[in-house]
């Protein structure tokens, strides 16, 4: 049985999966719902410092976008950080840390950047017996206005002192959490980094409008006819967040930074690809937001499922295991030559793949064989691009067949080489270098 | 049980009126807005579908559910109507799972096809709610146009030379205009007088007119419509009913299915409506299933449905035979009737012998059955005979029907022909209507040609 455990800058959890700071971590009722059913950790939701507590709006605060059958695949709020004061926060913190040892109990913190308002905070969360905590620099609606949030995250010097603050306030473990509203993810990694900051966690929502209301032509959500942007976030997102936590990954200065990879993740299988990019742990919103706490379940079992199919005895042997082959695009194998294979008996015939091909690429697959409806890859057309694949709506049915070495690609009439060979390198290129 | 359920003989009133209700209730409710999205969520949009090409009519399926899905249900109407302005009858009574869900791809994938039928029906029912017309009649062409019978092929082909500007008279022996759609199908599949109001909408086009109580071949003839009007469609539908030929004088009991059907469409109060408590159908296509569910249902104690032929061999689609056996009909076959038993004038029950196949030949075996009954209906097919068509020799048959050519056309010149009365009817609503559709538009063609005549 593969072990689950998981062990973040010194924050231990019994499995990888933390609740993100959000709606679902706001007040004990739901953390304690939440630690009953499993989830290895929560970072509570975002505090701001002490007096009046913020206000939300009154209407809804929420929007999505679905796929077929009205599956949630992205969501958008206007939520602000927690509107309860304060002490009952921490109250609250202290009492479920003290009721659930074995949990992490992380507390995501928002205040002006001012010394002063965060040598204020940290002592008081430090109290609670809080394991770590977060620093929101990612919120992109509401407090960023406000010169918080996003307004700090977009601006490494900021994050940079913000970190270094904490650092020498508190004896809690650091971790930065980033807005991907912003050009090159590294930069303000790196930032984190320079500032003593232990980890980053990422990506916070993306900045977005959902939707237009059409009767009123109002964004939604529509306050009184009114709407203003959003933060994105939920199974949409996903890619965007694995790409930027694999730039980090990769990236010379951040490589070995521990990674919180939060965006989308919904099923084990989404995890697990986090971790294989260099993610230490994962944290999750949206998908318990749309099916409740029970999903961790799914997700811990999947994951140790998976890992004792393949080996894995500990999350130390998933993670970062695909960051090596993450590369540039300059360096992928242009000898490596694929083709679309139809697997007939799987086959539903639809014709998507047909008319993919056909009216958007590459005229590679044929829709009539000897005047009987028929979807076959013609090996001269095809270029192996895969969208046939994408569109199929049977998993499996096509499949990307590799051309070994020797074997003739009949769309070039030339050979397979079984050499690596890069576009660096490649005739075509006017800056390319000798190949060695 | 109650009152008159399990009383010998033929009687009416064997159940209540709530039960009655109940039982000839929408046999397929229409979809609410939510299940309408779920099931339209589950089209694929495939390429060339295949569930277009098995539609007679071509409409355009993957379309208009995908309309229905992004909220344009109105638009899904339309493009239904385009091909098909008996869409919401079609929607109701096609055999979808012999056509378009048989084709479907989640048929093959999951045995569970798009649900099709039904979409269609929550887009059509949609826009004939709100009285959404699409059409308008191109200017008047001063054409006149006889068209003999309102079934499906009559009124497709009415509703279409009307587009075209064509001045169309209906002529229709019944009182109610409709055919088959009005008289002859299942009445839990069109509730609610579905047919009258579809009648309505097709002819609130304009330039429509209908003339009731005609009979082709007596009160009117071929060659009094040819001098009146410009060209002459004739959809009248196959009137006359196959004879069982087991007895010289029919006993009491022995009835027509056809008419059976028709009587329980037309009745106001089911109640006062006779049934047998042991009923036999002689059949096995879709009059024999919608005859014999529909005695099920008046409650008939025991139906049993005997055709001579295999399971294979019915007409009657496999889901209808489903539905049939789900409602309590006894489905047998290989029984080919021979005598039909009767005491003092009424039927008493009707003897059998079993058939086979013997090198593609279906041969009776000798062996007997004896099935006891209070009522026999012969549900065996229809026909036409001279006295439909009345003394005109010109126009060709082929195999006891009106021989047409792939736009419609008769051997006569300036008649046309389309539906069941045709060689190439197939009994289905669809069919007749792309046919009549289909004639209406070679109709066009050859009147703005001016060789009509």
């Amino acid at each position: 049985m593969a072990d689950i455990r998981n062990n973040f800058v010194g924050i231990k959890s019994p499995n990888p999966f933390w609740l993100a700071s959000a709606p679902p971590t706001d007040k004990a009722y739901n953390v304690e719902r939440a630690f009953k059913a499993g989830w290895g950790g929560v970072v509570w939701k975002t505090l701001g410092e002490a007096g009046p507590p913020v206000v939300n709006v009154n209407g809804p605060r929420y929007g999505a976008i679905w796929g077929a059958d009205r599956r949630l695949l992205g969501l958008n709020n206007i939520e602000l950080i927690t509107d309860r004061d304060l002490q009952t926060n921490l109250r609250e913190i202290k009492q479920v840390k003290k009721n659930w040892p074995d949990r992490a109990m992380i507390v995501s913190i928002m205040v002006p950047c001012e010394e002063a308002s965060w040598k204020a905070i940290l002592p008081l969360v430090e109290e609670t017996g809080a394991d770590g905590i977060e620093l929101n620099f990612g919120c992109p609606h509401g407090m960023s206005e406000r010169g918080m949030g996003a307004a700090v995250g977009q601006v490494p010097e900021y994050i940079e002192m913000v970190s270094r603050w904490c650092k020498a306030t508190t004896r809690m473990p650091v971790i930065v959490k980033l807005t991907p509203n912003i050009t090159d993810i590294r930069y303000p990694a790196r930032a984190a980094k320079t500032g003593g900051a232990d980890a980053v966690s990422l990506i916070n929502t993306i900045s977005s409008i959902i939707s237009v209301d059409l009767d009123n032509f109002s964004p939604e959500p529509s306050i009184d006819g009114k709407g203003s942007h959003g933060g994105y976030c939920g199974p949409a997102v996903k890619p965007i967040a694995l790409n930027m936590v694999a730039e980090i990954a990769r990236d010379a200065e951040t490589r070995g930074m521990p990674i919180s990879g939060i965006g989308g993740i919904t099923t084990w299988r989404d995890a697990a690809e986090f971790l294989a990019l260099g993610a230490g742990n994962v944290q999750v919103c949206t998908a318990a937001m749309t099916y409740g706490f029970k999903i961790v379940e799914e997700m811990a079992a999947g994951l140790s499922n998976w890992m004792d199919e393949k080996g894995h005895k500990t999350l130390d042997d998933v993670i970062s295991r695909a960051v090596p082959n993450v590369t540039d695009w300059q360096y992928l194998n242009l000898n490596y030559i694929a083709k679309a294979k139809i697997n007939q008996d799987s086959c539903i015939q639809c014709g998507r793949c047909h008319i993919a091909c056909e009216d958007t690429s590459h005229q590679a697959i044929t829709n009539m064989l000897d005047d009987k409806r028929h979807f076959e890859v013609i090996e001269e057309e095809c270029v192996g691009c895969n969208l046939c694949v994408n569109v199929c709506p049977v998993q499996d049915c096509i499949t990307m067949e590799p051309l070994s070495a020797g074997v003739l690609d009949k769309r070039t009439g030339k050979k397979v080489l079984k050499k690596y060979s890069n576009w660096t390198e490649h005739p075509n290129n006017p800056s390319k270098v000798a190949a060695e | 049980m109650a009152g008159k359920q399990l009383d010998d003989g033929i009687v009416s009133g064997r159940l209540n009126t709530k039960a009655l209700d109940e039982n000839f209730s929408d046999l397929h409710p229409l979809l609410d807005n939510h299940e309408a999205l779920v099931a339209s969520d589950r089209c694929y949009f495939c390429y060339d579908a295949p569930c277009v090409t098995a539609c007679p009519t071509d409409i355009d399926i993957p379309m208009f559910i995908r309309q229905i899905s992004t909220g344009n249900t109105i638009g899904a109407a339309k493009t239904i109507f385009d091909q098909n302005i008996l869409g919401g009858m079609c929607a109701r009574v096609c055999p979808t799972e012999t056509l378009c869900e048989q084709a479907c791809v989640r048929e093959l994938a999951e045995g569970k096809p798009v649900k099709i039928g039904q979409l269609q029906r929550f887009a059509t029912d949609e826009a004939m709610d709100q009285g959404k017309q699409f059409y308008e009649r191109a200017k008047e062409s001063g054409k006149k146009i006889a068209v003999v019978g309102s079934g499906p092929a009559g009124l497709a082909c009415a509703h279409r030379l009307a587009m075209h500007g064509h001045s169309v008279t209906v002529f229709e022996t019944r009182k109610k205009a409709g055919g088959l759609n009005e008289y002859g199908i299942a009445a839990y599949k069109t509730v609610d007088d579905f047919a009258k109001k579809e009648v309505n909408y097709i002819a609130s086009i304009g330039g429509i007119e209908f003339v009731h109580g005609k009979k082709f071949g007596s009160d009117i003839a071929l060659k009094g419509l040819k001098s009146e009007f410009d060209a002459v469609f004739l959809g009248i539908g196959l009137s006359s009913v196959n004879d069982l030929n087991l007895s010289e004088k029919d006993p009491e009991g022995l009835d027509d299915a056809v008419d059976f059907i028709a009587k329980l469409r037309q009745a106001k109060n089911k109640t006062k409506l006779p049934i047998g408590r042991k009923v036999v159908v002689i059949g096995g296509g879709m009059t024999a299933v919608d005859c014999a569910v529909q005695a099920k249902l008046l409650g008939a104690e025991e139906v049993t449905i005997c055709y001579r032929r295999g399971q294979d061999q019915m007409n009657a689609s496999l889901f209808e035979q489903d539905l049939a056996a789900a409602k309590g009909v006894t489905i047998r076959h290989w029984l080919q009737p021979v005598k039909i038993k009767s005491s003092k004038g009424k039927v008493t029950g009707i003897h059998f012998e079993y058939t086979q196949l013997q090198s593609g030949k279906l041969v009776r075996t000798g062996k007997k059955l004896k099935l006891e009954a209070d009522q026999i209906f012969s549900a065996i097919g229809q026909k036409l005979t001279e006295s439909d068509i009345g003394s005109d020799k010109n126009i060709k048959l082929s195999g006891g029907r009106i021989m047409i050519d792939d736009e419609g056309k008769t051997s006569q010149k300036g008649v046309w022909a389309g539906g069941d009365c045709t060689d190439r009817g197939e009994d289905l609503t669809v069919t007749a209507v792309a046919q009549g559709r289909d004639a209406a538009e070679s109709i066009h063609r050859s009147l703005s040609s001016g060789k009509a005549k």
